[in-house]
This record gives C-alpha cells, structure tokens and sequence, in this order.
C-alpha cells in the first residue's frame, strides 16, 4: 500500500509561477485523471515531481509513503518508487534500448537482472505491447515515431514496476489502435484484465494520468478526475465529470481563472 | 603535389623535402596557432638533439613483406612530400624506415601490428611506408605508447582495387610529444580506412591527409579522442580531391576534461576543379565533461568545381545534454552512470566500425578507463 502526497505545492519556471498551491493524494489501488487545457500546468506537476532541474519549487511537500521525494535527487526518486511516462521522451544517441532497460532495472532493483529472465521480460514486454523485438538493439528512442516512443514509455513502467506512476499526455498523437495497446499496458500495470476488472486482488499501485483528451479515459478508467486550470486544481469528481468535460470543454474554467 | 606542379590551395601552401624551405614557426601561422610550440621539445626548430629511441617491432600477417630500409631506399618519399616544418625535420632526420608491402590481390589473414615504444630520454624519429599493392587487402594496427619525443611520417601507398584498413592508436605515456603526419595515396577504387584514438601524451600533434591519382578512391577517416587535464590533442585533416568521382568521410569525435585540456580539430578538403562528382563530408563533435577543458574546431571546404555529388561539414562543441541525463536519472540510473551511458553512447556509433574486436575491446576499455578517471 503506498501514498502520494501532494500538499500545496508552489512551482515556478525562472520567476514566473506556474503551480498555486496543488493538493492530491494518489493511493495504490486508485486512477486518477488530471485533465485541463493546455497551458494549464499539467506537464509542470509531472515534472516538478519528477525532478527536473527547469523546475523550482517554492513552497509545498510531495511525500511518497511520508518520505519527502523534493529532497531526493531524480534518480533517488525512481528508486523509491516514482516513475514519469513522459510525454516527449528524450532520444539518446548510442544507447541501445536493451542496455537502457537493463541499467534501469539494476538501479531500481539494486542488483543486476539474470541474463535470460531479462531478455525473457523484455521479449514479454515487447510482444505485449506488439514492440518490434529488433527495438533492443536500436537507440533509446532516436528516430521512433511518437507511437513507438509511448509504447517504450509503456514497456519501461511494465519492466521497473513502479509504487506510483506519472502518465504525462500519454495518450497525445497516439492512433486508435495505439490507444489500446498503450491503455491496455497501463491496465495490466493496474492489475486489471482486458474487461477491466481485477485480477485478484488487483495491482499495488496508483496512477495519475495526466490528459487534455477524454479519449483515453474510455480505455482507463479513472476512480478520480480533477479539472487542472491556472496552476491549481479547479474542480474533482468522479469519472462522470470527465463525460461533462467532454461535453462543454474547459471554456468554463479558462475563463474564471483568466 | 610539389611546389611546381600544381596550383596551390591556401588549405595547402607549400611541401618540400627540404626543412629551409620551411620557416620557423613563432605560433602566428594558421598552421601553427593552436599548438603550445613551447612543449615541442624543439622540434619545430632545431634545437631538438636525436639519441632518443623509438622501438619499432612487426608482427606481420603471414602475407606481409616487412623490410628494415636506409634513406636512399627509392619506395621511401614517394607518396607523401613533407608540408610542414617539423615533418621535413623528420623526414630529414630518420636512419632507418620500416617499409610494409602487401603483394599484388594478396589478402592479410590477420591484422599487422606495428608497435612503437618509446624508451625515454632523447628526441627520436621514423618513417614507415606500407604498400598495399593492386586488389590486396590489409588491416594495419600502428600502437604508439611509452615515453619520447618522436616525429614521423607515415606513408600509405594503396594500389588499384587494393584495400587497406589502419587503426593508430596514440596512448603516450604523460609527458611523451608526437607530432606525425600520416599520408594516405589511393589508387583507382582504392579503398581506404583509417580509424586515429588519441588517449595519452603531453603533447600529440597528428595529421592525416588523403590524394587521389585516380578516380573511384574511396576514404573513411575515423578519430576518437579523450583529453584529459593539461593534455594538448592535436588532429589536423587534408583530403585532396584532384580526380573525379571519389568519396571521403571524415568523422572526428573527441571528449574533454580538467583544467587546460586542450584538443584541435582541423578539417580541410578541397576539391579541385578536375575533380567532378566528388562526394564529401566532414564532421566534428567535442563534448565538453568539465569548465577548463577547451575544444578549437575548424572544418574548412574549398570548392573549385560546381559539379560535385556531395560536399558538407559539420561542427560542434558543446556539454552533456541535461535531458538526457534526466531521462536516464528518470528511470533510477544514478548520475554518474547516466554520465558514463550517455558518454559511451556518444563514442559508440565510432567503436562500430573498428573492426578488429580486439582492438575494439581494447579502446573501449581506454574509455571505460578514461570515464572513471
């Protein structure tokens, strides 16, 4: 069982503030949706807690299981159960997939994976996610599509396993039968079958899943929806505020955070 | 390519046997600007006395002819005429050169290993030819290292249809000083392919250059470097297009760090006039590890014909890349193994193509060795 903490947490780019005060709870068991227009601070919360040096923060806590993840450094992050789905996942020459993948796993679980159990969950990983196999042996993500890009996002949050997990527009560019492969990666992550129920006891662990579109949210279901405008969480509800989003849009809350 | 023959390029002034015909350097001339004259030991300007030794040992593929060669010697010089002061020195200079041939459609069956050690105390001097006769194959490895002052001149001499393949590696001891120039001559459809690592030395100054006597020659120029604090790593490039229809490709890639690192980078290509359909590119990288560290990139194209296949160069310097190095802390990586991946990673494209594993092994090692210094 594990908690992500949010407490009114203040985030600034140079001296412009982008976050005013956020306050959320992610419990394993739980889906939450962060859905607003862009501009909105979205991608700031994700990697303002993901710990990327663009961003500063000026006031507020985010504790995973009461420890204060602002105090650790990004890798010490990820090791203590934080993982970022990014949404432009960064391209790094020379680096193959397979030797990424196979270092991040060492890291996260503190001793290097067995040969053949690696290259066995890595060609799991990839068949589920209908990943190309010859994607081992080429760069980490230099010259894939922006679907390919997700699905390795994807087959990284399979393989590290992580307590709670950051989907930051992971659903963006994605075609239809894209969206349900990607979706059907984060249900198994939630340990949920293809019908969406649990298998067993389900999953310990929770999601925030942060989009612009309701799309994806047919596919995952969310326990959770906040409206996300003006660097703060403007409106919660439940998956039903996601179908009114859908419906009127967010004129109603760009104008009065404007 | 004497003075007398050709018209020159201001890529390349003037070469002749002959140190008077070359002035000496004071550090104003474009050729000379990047490089400490004062850690040369001399050697641009006389003082440097001889008595020092650089041993030379051959272990050649079954295939290979290895002679032990005066100055008179008429293979010695042919190819490749000294262009600047401190090469006519050498030239002027050497006893004894060891000259290599690799007899008409013979195929090495394994790689040729010069090694070259130097003993100390002392300035010391060489000259190599290696002929690779018509449709012969080769693979060269030249492995420098030890402690000396030593300027040569190397001579590639590779036939029609011939191929050869020559990994230099230049792993000095720290206070040794080379300066070298290394002249590669193709034939017609010529193949050639020269892979240059600069690990070790206080100061290494090596200049590869490449001419055509006819068309279809085909040259890849390869260089891995790794400057550390106080070290001065000097490539200079020339490729000559004067024939039509040949290909060169010049990929140089270099990673600095500490106080007064230095490395020079110096590409420069002409294509004559004659030389219709050539097809070029340059490319230099410098990825800059520490403050201090100092990387001078200069690529110069001079194009004397409009009617080539390709021509284009490319340069830059910069820092590790912080997104990339957030990614792989993203995923639990801690810093300085991401430093350690996102650098191998840069060098790796380069590593692929050294095609003896041994030696593969051996220079990534340099680098793992270098990437935990």
């Amino acid at each position: 069982m594990s908690t992500l903490e949010i407490r009114d947490l203040h985030v600034a780019v140079g001296d412009k503030e982008i976050l005013r005060g956020v306050d959320l709870t992610v419990r394993s068991g739980e889906t939450h949706a962060i859905m607003g227009p862009n501009g909105s601070g979205k991608s700031t919360l994700a990697y303002a807690i993901a710990g990327h040096p663009k961003y500063t923060i000026t006031s507020g806590s985010v504790l995973l299981d009461g420890e204060d993840l602002l105090d650790m450094k990004v890798d010490e992050r990820a090791r203590a159960g934080l993982f970022l789905a990014m949404q432009y996942p960064v391209e790094v020459p020379g680096v193959t997939v397979s030797n990424f993948l196979r270092s991040a796993i060492t890291a996260v679980r503190g001793e290097a994976p067995k040969l053949r159990e690696f290259a066995k969950d890595l060609k799991n990983g990839m068949d589920a996610l209908s990943i190309d196999p010859a994607f081992a042996q080429r760069n980490t993500n230099e010259g894939f599509s922006g679907g390919e890009k997700k699905r390795h996002e994807i087959l990284q949050l399979e393989l590290l396993k992580p307590k709670i997990a950051i989907l930051d527009e992971t659903d963006s560019g994605l075609d239809v039968d894209a969206l349900r492969v990607v979706s059907e990666g984060i249900n198994r992550f939630r340990g949920l079958d293809g019908s969406g129920e649990k298998i067993g006891s389900g999953a310990d662990t929770g999601v925030l899943l942060i989009t612009h579109y309701t799309r994806i949210l047919r596919y995952v279901k969310p326990d959770f929806v906040h409206v996300f405008a003006g660097g703060r969480i403007v409106e919660e509800g439940g998956p039903e505020l996601a179908e009114k989003l859908e419906d009127e849009g967010y004129e109603a809350y760009t104008k009065a955070t404007a | 390519m004497g003075l007398e023959t050709k018209p020159l390029s201001t890529l390349h002034e003037r070469s002749s046997y002959n140190v008077a015909d070359f002035a000496v350097p004071t550090g104003r001339e474009e050729e000379w600007r990047f490089t400490p004259l004062s850690r040369l030991k001399g050697l641009h300007n006389g003082t440097a006395g001889g008595a020092g030794a650089v041993d030379v040992t051959v272990d050649a593929a079954p295939e290979v002819t290895v002679e032990t060669v005066g100055r008179d010697d008429p293979r010695v010089g042919k190819a490749y005429v000294p262009a600047d002061r401190v090469s006519a020195q050498a030239y002027a200079s050497f006893e004894k050169a060891t000259v290599l041939t690799v007899p008409r459609e013979a195929v090495a069956s394994r790689p040729t290993v010069v090694t070259l050690r130097g003993s100390g105390d002392g300035t010391a001097y060489g000259h190599l030819v290696v002929k690779v006769e018509a449709m012969a194959e080769a693979v060269l490895v030249l492995d420098h290292g030890g402690s000396a002052v030593y300027a040569d001149n190397v001579e590639f001499v590779i036939g029609d249809g011939a191929t050869l393949k020559v990994v230099s590696l230049q792993d000095w001891d720290d206070d040794a000083v080379h300066v070298s120039h290394h002249h590669a001559q193709l034939g017609k459809d010529a193949t050639f392919r020269s892979f240059v690592v600069t690990l070790g030395g206080d100061l290494v100054r090596l200049s590869p250059s490449v001419s055509y006597t006819a068309p279809g020659g085909d040259a890849d120029l390869t260089g891995l470097y790794f400057v550390d604090a106080g070290q001065h790593l000097e490539h200079r490039l020339l490729v000559e297009h004067t024939v039509p229809n040949c290909r060169s490709n010049v990929t140089y890639k270099g990673a600095l760090q500490g106080d007064d690192a230095h490395a020079v980078w110096i590409g420069d290509v002409i294509i004559r006039a004659e030389a219709e359909g050539t097809d070029t590119y340059e490319l230099n990288r410098n990825l800059i590890l520490t403050d201090g560290a100092r990387a001078d990139s200069v690529p110069n194209l001079e194009i004397l014909t409009g009617e080539v296949a390709g021509a284009g160069h490319a340069s830059a310097s910069g820092r590790l890349d912080d997104e990339h190095i957030f990614y792989l802390q993203a995923r639990g990586i801690p810093f300085d193994e991401a430093r350690r991946l996102v650098i191998h990673g840069f060098f790796a494209q380069l590593l692929e193509k050294i095609e003896v594993e041994e030696i593969r092994e051996r220079v990534l090692s340099a680098v793992e060795a270098e990437l935990t210094r």
